[in-house]
């Protein structure tokens, strides 16, 4: 009763000093708020001058719809990935040469121009395979990532920089001397730092819903549980950064190192489909990745926990990690 | 009396870098009665502050024991003493009232707010930012907080540094408060005046070792037997005779005598046709003391 009254303590205080610092709060709702409708304007109405046409496994030039003009044809070497895009409005139209099938979108206009020019074309002995959903734009599949990358930059620099910044200044020493215990500030900084990123990702996250209708395939508390996962992990990386760091420029450094290749190398904006095999093994060591990744799964494919399970157990891992080294580490001064 | 805090031989290093070990505190032992203000008086680097920080349970020692009511520190400790650092920072946007609360909640023993803010006269900025304060408010907060746990002991270092005189006098006021209602102090400064007005034990440190200790009053007639008589220097001239009662320090604007037989000196210097205009005596200081052993240089 005595350590919540200590933690409840400490844990409201954080709280405050949030709230009340305006300057956070551009930062931290305004900002990707903005980020999310440029991404919405720039991409949102992808008027492409052409149709798309997945093909596979290879062209046959003699059909005379291969040698049509103002056609993209793209070879694709995986049969699966390439009905999902379809799917997703990415393809047209999708043929697969060898079995002599074809799949259409019965939801894109463009599909419906893509399968009259196959018909017109003479490919009326290829067999129709019907498919439907959603068109998945480009701020529907970097929205994951843009949230998540919010959340990073909330957790480990409100918890590693404040925490620094608090042991620079001498609050940490005036702690010390009272009978409140590390671990109680401790548990208090992720709690204050986990509900307020909460709040803010899942406030920009319906904020923007309402305006943008992102796709939504799956289950919002299965969404809600990995974005909270995925910010313990990120906040006890920054309480392992600030375990035992007193300079803020350290700190900073510190912080840097590990949101630079997140922000890069975790499929934030762009996929790591095509990347160097050593460059998407690393990125599977980031945190960011597996929020990204499974959270996009959850969003576009309607994926269960279940589905997500290497994401969420490579996530508990990290934080238990982070947490057991981070509280060791830890010290006031 | 009893004693509430028992230092023997204690000793802290700090290694700054591999090569170097700096001994701050050297083997020092003293006892701090309960109810009583303990002083401790030091040129900067003295280990001051080192000493205090391992009587307050924030720096660990290298060696040697610190015994609270003849225990180790420890838990006990924590719930029975206030600490009101040298340099103290709050968390940020933090008003006076809610700093209040906020530590008033750490401690299950708590002095109720009204009170701490009527001691130490917080009414008017309550409701403001603690990093908006003036140093003298902000000392008087940091005050309160350290008293918000009605604590047995009560650690100030350095508290009226920064000051303005009048902050210095109302803060005085407060620890003669704390001290009357039998709470013990144990105060580090390096005011001479606010030493002898406060404390009633003092120990001098420097080098990490203590060089001096006991009542200031004891201090002073067992270091001192003599007062200083000054006069305008044009009025000593060169050729006044020596006197084996007294020893002349002939400076460009004043001339000192320390005498240990005023009356003699006076009528010395009237018999050799000196004028006494301008004439100042006083009796020998703690700030007399400190200089003459802690040496005269002044040490950063």
């Amino acid at each position: 009763m005595r350590s919540f009254k200590h933690f409840s303590a400490v844990f409201m205080a954080r709280n405050r000093e949030f709230i009340r610092d305006r300057s956070s709060w551009a930062w931290n709702v305004f900002f990707p708020i903005l980020l999310i409708a440029g991404l919405a304007v720039m991409f949102g109405n992808d008027n492409r001058s052409i149709l798309k046409i997945g093909v596979y496994p290879v062209q046959i030039e003699s059909e005379p719809f291969f040698s049509l003009k103002h056609l993209q044809y793209v070879t694709i070497e995986n049969l699966d990935n390439a009905i999902v895009r379809v799917k997703r409005h990415q393809y047209d139209l999708l043929l697969d040469t060898q079995s002599k099938r074809y799949w259409v979108n019965d939801n894109s206009p463009n599909g419906y121009l893509a399968e009259q020019l196959l018909m017109a074309n003479g490919a009326s002995t290829y067999l129709r395979e019907q498919i439907s959903g959603r068109e998945v734009r480009y701020v529907d599949w970097a929205l994951p990532g843009i949230l998540g990358l919010n959340m990073m930059f909330g957790c480990l620099f409100g918890v590693g920089y404040v925490i620094v910044r608090y042991r620079k200044s001498g609050v940490l020493k005036r702690l010390k001397a009272t009978p409140l215990a590390a671990i109680e500030f401790l548990s208090a900084q992720v709690a204050s730092r986990l509900w307020l990123v909460m709040a803010i990702t899942l406030s920009v996250f319906f904020g923007t819903h309402f305006f943008l209708d992102f796709t939504m395939h799956g289950n919002y508390f299965s969404l809600i549980f990995v974005l909270t996962i995925g910010a313990i992990a990120l906040i006890t990386l920054g309480l392992l950064v600030a375990a035992r760091t007193a300079s803020e420029e350290l700190a900073g450094g510190l912080l840097n190192l590990f949101t630079w290749p997140m922000m890069v190398m975790s499929g934030v904006w762009f996929s790591l489909e095509g990347a160097h095999p050593m460059v998407k093994g690393a990125a599977q060591l980031l945190p960011l990745t597996h929020i990204v990744d499974a959270a996009r799964s959850i969003m576009i494919d309607g994926a269960s926990l279940l589905d997500v399970r290497w994401n969420i157990l490579f996530l508990i891992v990290f934080t238990l990690f982070c947490a057991v080294i981070g509280s060791r580490l830890f010290r006031w001064e | 009396m009893t004693a509430i805090i028992e230092v023997t031989d204690l000793v802290k290093h700090f290694t700054p870098n591999k090569k170097d070990s700096v001994k701050a505190v050297d083997g020092v032992s003293f006892t701090i009665e309960q109810g009583t203000c303990f002083g401790l008086l030091g040129p900067n680097g003295a280990g001051k502050t080192t000493t205090v920080e391992m009587l307050e349970g924030i720096v660990a020692p290298t060696s040697g024991s610190i015994l609270y009511k003849g225990e180790p520190i420890g838990e006990r400790f924590r719930h029975d003493a206030g600490i009101m650092f040298q340099n103290t920072a709050l968390q940020d946007y933090m008003t006076v009232s809610e700093a209040l609360n906020m530590f008033g909640s750490f401690y299950t023993k708590t002095v109720p707010a009204k009170i701490l803010i009527d001691q130490c006269a917080l009414h008017e900025f309550l409701d403001r930012d603690a990093r908006k304060l003036s140093g003298g408010q902000k000392q008087r907060l940091l005050l309160a907080i350290a008293l918000v746990n009605d604590p047995e002991v009560i650690f100030l270092d350095e508290p009226t540094t920064g000051l303005d005189p009048q902050a210095r006098r109302n803060f005085w006021q407060l620890v003669d408060d704390i001290k009357a209602r039998g709470k013990t102090v144990v105060l580090t400064t390096h005011y001479m005046e606010e030493a002898k007005l406060l404390c009633d034990e003092l120990v001098f440190m420097d080098h990490g070792k203590i060089i001096a200790a006991g009542s200031p009053h004891k201090l002073l007639s067992t270091s001192f037997n003599d007062v200083l008589l000054e006069l305008p220097a044009e009025s000593v001239p060169a050729s006044l005779p020596a006197l084996n009662i007294h020893t002349l320090n002939h400076g460009k604007s004043r001339a000192e005598f320390k005498t240990t037989d005023l009356n003699l000196t006076v009528k010395h210097l009237i018999d050799h046709g000196v004028s006494l205009a301008g004439m100042e005596v006083r009796s020998r200081s703690l700030e007399d003391l400190f200089i003459e052993l802690t040496g005269q240089e002044l040490r950063s």
